[in-house]
């Protein structure tokens, strides 16, 4: 199709030149000039409306028409088929060579296609369906898991499925170039808490337990969480989307034609960079909270340093930091698992990949909530 | 046929890091007379959508061997279940005279390129090749990549080890895909559509080479094409799949498939258009 030309208005008839003209002569229909796409509405709209109250049987006769686009050609035929529905048989007749050609090559498939436009799901079928899909996901992560944990059976016996050597560059991605937001983040967290809570301790005059308050919280557990959600969002997705783009293109199925078992090859090398990652991140997050906290107590509370630091310490012990390495150990597992499970359930294209990277976050981000719910609850049980 | 479970019991199962010295699990050049694959009534599919059913096919070693048949027919499905992806719920594949291919269990007797070539992205052209031998070989390190550069002059692709795939065109990747399937010289290789997207004169000297490497070294080769050129240049047999029988109709030379008096195959092998 020739480009669209700008179209310039004949000044008596108000139409462009070489438009289409539809004129009525009893059952005939007689369309002349070229039919064109940047008038297929106008002709679509005469052609209905000389077609609507037809009742005997009508021709289209295209003997005027030099030269027909596709589309028009199609919306022609369509407008046909609407008559034949309504038991009025119509006919395409008088169409040079070419034209003929088009529209042989439209005809034959018109009616077929009923418009059935896609129902908007009602509210209680949504809800079902998600239940179900949520059901169907549930049972994916514990399938993963569970063959996970035969997979890591095998490889305590056979250690060189593990692809070792990517621990090293994984830990760096996923630890040491994670150090400066975890700092940030938990500095500022410290910082905040200190603060929100200075002006409640100042009502009694206890200002110093602003160390204890910050000391024992962040290190049980604003501390390790924090430093998972951060690893969930840098690493997590990194893994999700990793795995979930060497899902589709073909990478595991290569990687399993070659003897290599997907497993030891990606999940292992990611879920050992996490364990030895996430504790330290946890640590280095404990340290520099207590810090954000010690700065307030020293600029908003009047507090030494020392007095802080000193107060600190007799409040916070050193099972307060284990708890929270415990927990950042099992955080470290949800999030490596689940990401690679994410990747290696996705199917597609990059659509899929970002289906499962988002999904592979929001999964992670409640198994951490959960997880350190249960933890909570556990250490306050057992007292411990 | 005597020899077979003594090749079973030499090769290791998962081949551990003290007896990987092997290089293929292979069965021997002079058996011949046993077929490299043989397929029983074979029903393939995804779930319950079946999408081929009762295949039977035995391919001889040293030959090349076709999977012909329309787009959506089920080819590179069958691809798949052949090498192992996918494990049939009905009926019997046996491959190199081990039964169904086990993925899990160390190295399968074959060298696969999938279609868009599957080469590891983060890996260099000359790394990905080089996976194989790492994994299963002790060769030292500058041997590996002299045997990698080797294959990939092999497949006219010297000087582009260091490259990654991201950096190739879609034919390179592709023949990149072959040197690596090629890397621990399997005796047995499937190709998924090797010369589509490729120009002819490139597409004719993948043929050469596949031909070349079938005939002096007796490599056992399944391809997936469409390719009509390529196919009765190269192909020794074949067999054509079909969309509405969902199953084989055709098995045989190529060269005499092109009189079959089967409409379907005849359309296909003379590349008429069909009104139905």
């Amino acid at each position: 199709m020739a480009s669209l030309p700008s179209i310039q208005l004949d000044e008596q008839s108000g139409t462009p030149p070489g438009a289409h003209q539809l004129l009525r002569d009893g059952d005939r229909i007689r369309i002349s000039g070229d039919l064109r796409m940047h008038d297929a509405a106008g002709l679509l709209r005469a052609l209905r409306k000389e077609t609507n109250h037809a009742s005997g049987p009508v021709t289209f006769d295209l003997s005027n028409v030099q030269a027909a686009d596709g589309g028009v050609v199609a919306l022609l035929i369509e407008v046909r088929a609407e008559l034949a529905t309504r038991g009025v048989s119509a006919e395409i007749s008088g169409a040079n060579e070419r034209v003929e050609t088009i529209v042989k090559l439209y005809s034959g498939h018109e009616g077929v296609t009923e418009h059935q436009k896609r129902k908007p799901e009602r509210a209680v079928a949504q809800i079902g369906r998600a239940t179900f899909e949520a059901i169907e996901e549930a049972k994916a992560l514990l399938d993963f898991l569970g063959s996970m944990v035969l997979a890591g059976l095998a490889l305590v016996r056979k250690p060189r499925v593990g692809h070792w050597k990517d621990v090293g560059p994984l830990c760096e991605k996923t630890g040491a170039n994670a150090v400066p937001i975890v700092l940030l983040i938990n500095f500022l967290v410290g910082f905040v808490m200190a603060f929100q809570s200075a002006k409640q301790l100042k009502l009694f005059g206890a200002n110093i337990y602003v160390a204890d308050l910050v000391g024992i919280s962040l290190t049980r557990e604003i501390a390790p969480l924090m430093t998972a959600i951060i690893v969930c969002g840098r690493s997590g997705a990194a893994f999700a989307a990793e795995i979930g783009s060497m899902k589709v293109n073909e990478e595991i199925d290569a990687l399993r034609t070659l003897g290599i078992s997907p497993f030891g090859w990606l999940v292992v090398p990611r879920v050992v960079a996490l364990i030895l990652v996430v504790p330290i991140l946890t640590l280095i997050a404990d340290f520099v909270g207590i810090t954000g906290g010690l700065l307030v107590g020293v600029l908003n509370l009047d507090l030494s340093p020392r007095g802080y630091l000193i107060e600190t310490l007799t409040a916070v012990h050193g099972w307060d930091v284990v708890t929270g390495l415990l927990k950042g150990f099992v955080f470290s597992i949800a999030i490596a698992l689940i990401a690679c499970q994410q990747g290696f359930a996705a199917v597609g294209g990059a659509e899929g990949v970002g289906r499962r990277t988002t999904s592979s976050v929001v999964t992670s981000l409640f198994a951490l909530v959960v997880i350190d719910a249960l933890f909570t609850v556990i250490f306050r049980v057992l007292n411990l | 046929m005597m020899n077979i479970p003594v090749l079973k019991a030499a090769v290791p199962p998962a081949c551990s890091k003290t007896t990987r010295s092997i290089s293929m699990p292979r069965g021997s050049r002079a058996d011949t007379a046993k077929a490299m694959i043989e397929v029983k009534s074979l029903t393939i599919g995804w779930g319950d959508t079946i999408v081929q059913r009762d295949l039977n096919f035995a391919v001889t070693r040293g030959e090349v061997f076709g999977i012909l048949g329309g787009s959506g027919t089920g080819k590179t499905t069958l691809l798949r279940f052949l090498i192992g992806l996918e494990s049939p719920t009905k009926g019997e594949i046996d491959v190199a005279g081990r039964g169904p291919p086990n993925l899990e269990a160390g190295l399968p007797p074959f060298g696969v390129m999938f279609q868009a070539g599957a080469l590891f992205g983060s890996f260099t052209v000359g790394e990905n090749v080089s996976l194989p031998l790492e994994e299963w070989t002790d060769l030292p390190s500058d041997a590996i990549a002299t045997i990698a550069r080797a294959k990939l002059k092999l497949v006219g692709l010297d000087g582009a080890a260091d490259k990654f795939p991201a950096e190739l065109s879609g034919g390179m990747k592709k023949r990149a895909a072959i040197a690596r399937a090629l890397a621990l010289d399997p005796e047995l290789v499937f190709l998924d559509e090797p010369s589509a997207g490729l120009d002819p004169v490139m597409a004719a000297g993948l043929d050469e080479l596949i031909l070349t490497l079938s005939k002096t070294l007796g490599l056992t080769v399944v391809l997936v094409t469409h390719d009509l050129a390529s196919i009765f240049r190269i192909a020794n047999r074949i067999i054509m799949l079909d969309r509405e029988t969902q199953t084989s109709i055709a098995t045989g030379d190529p060269r005499e498939l092109r009189n079959s008096a089967d409409p379907r195959v005849y359309d296909f092998f003379n590349r008429k258009s069909r009104e139905d």
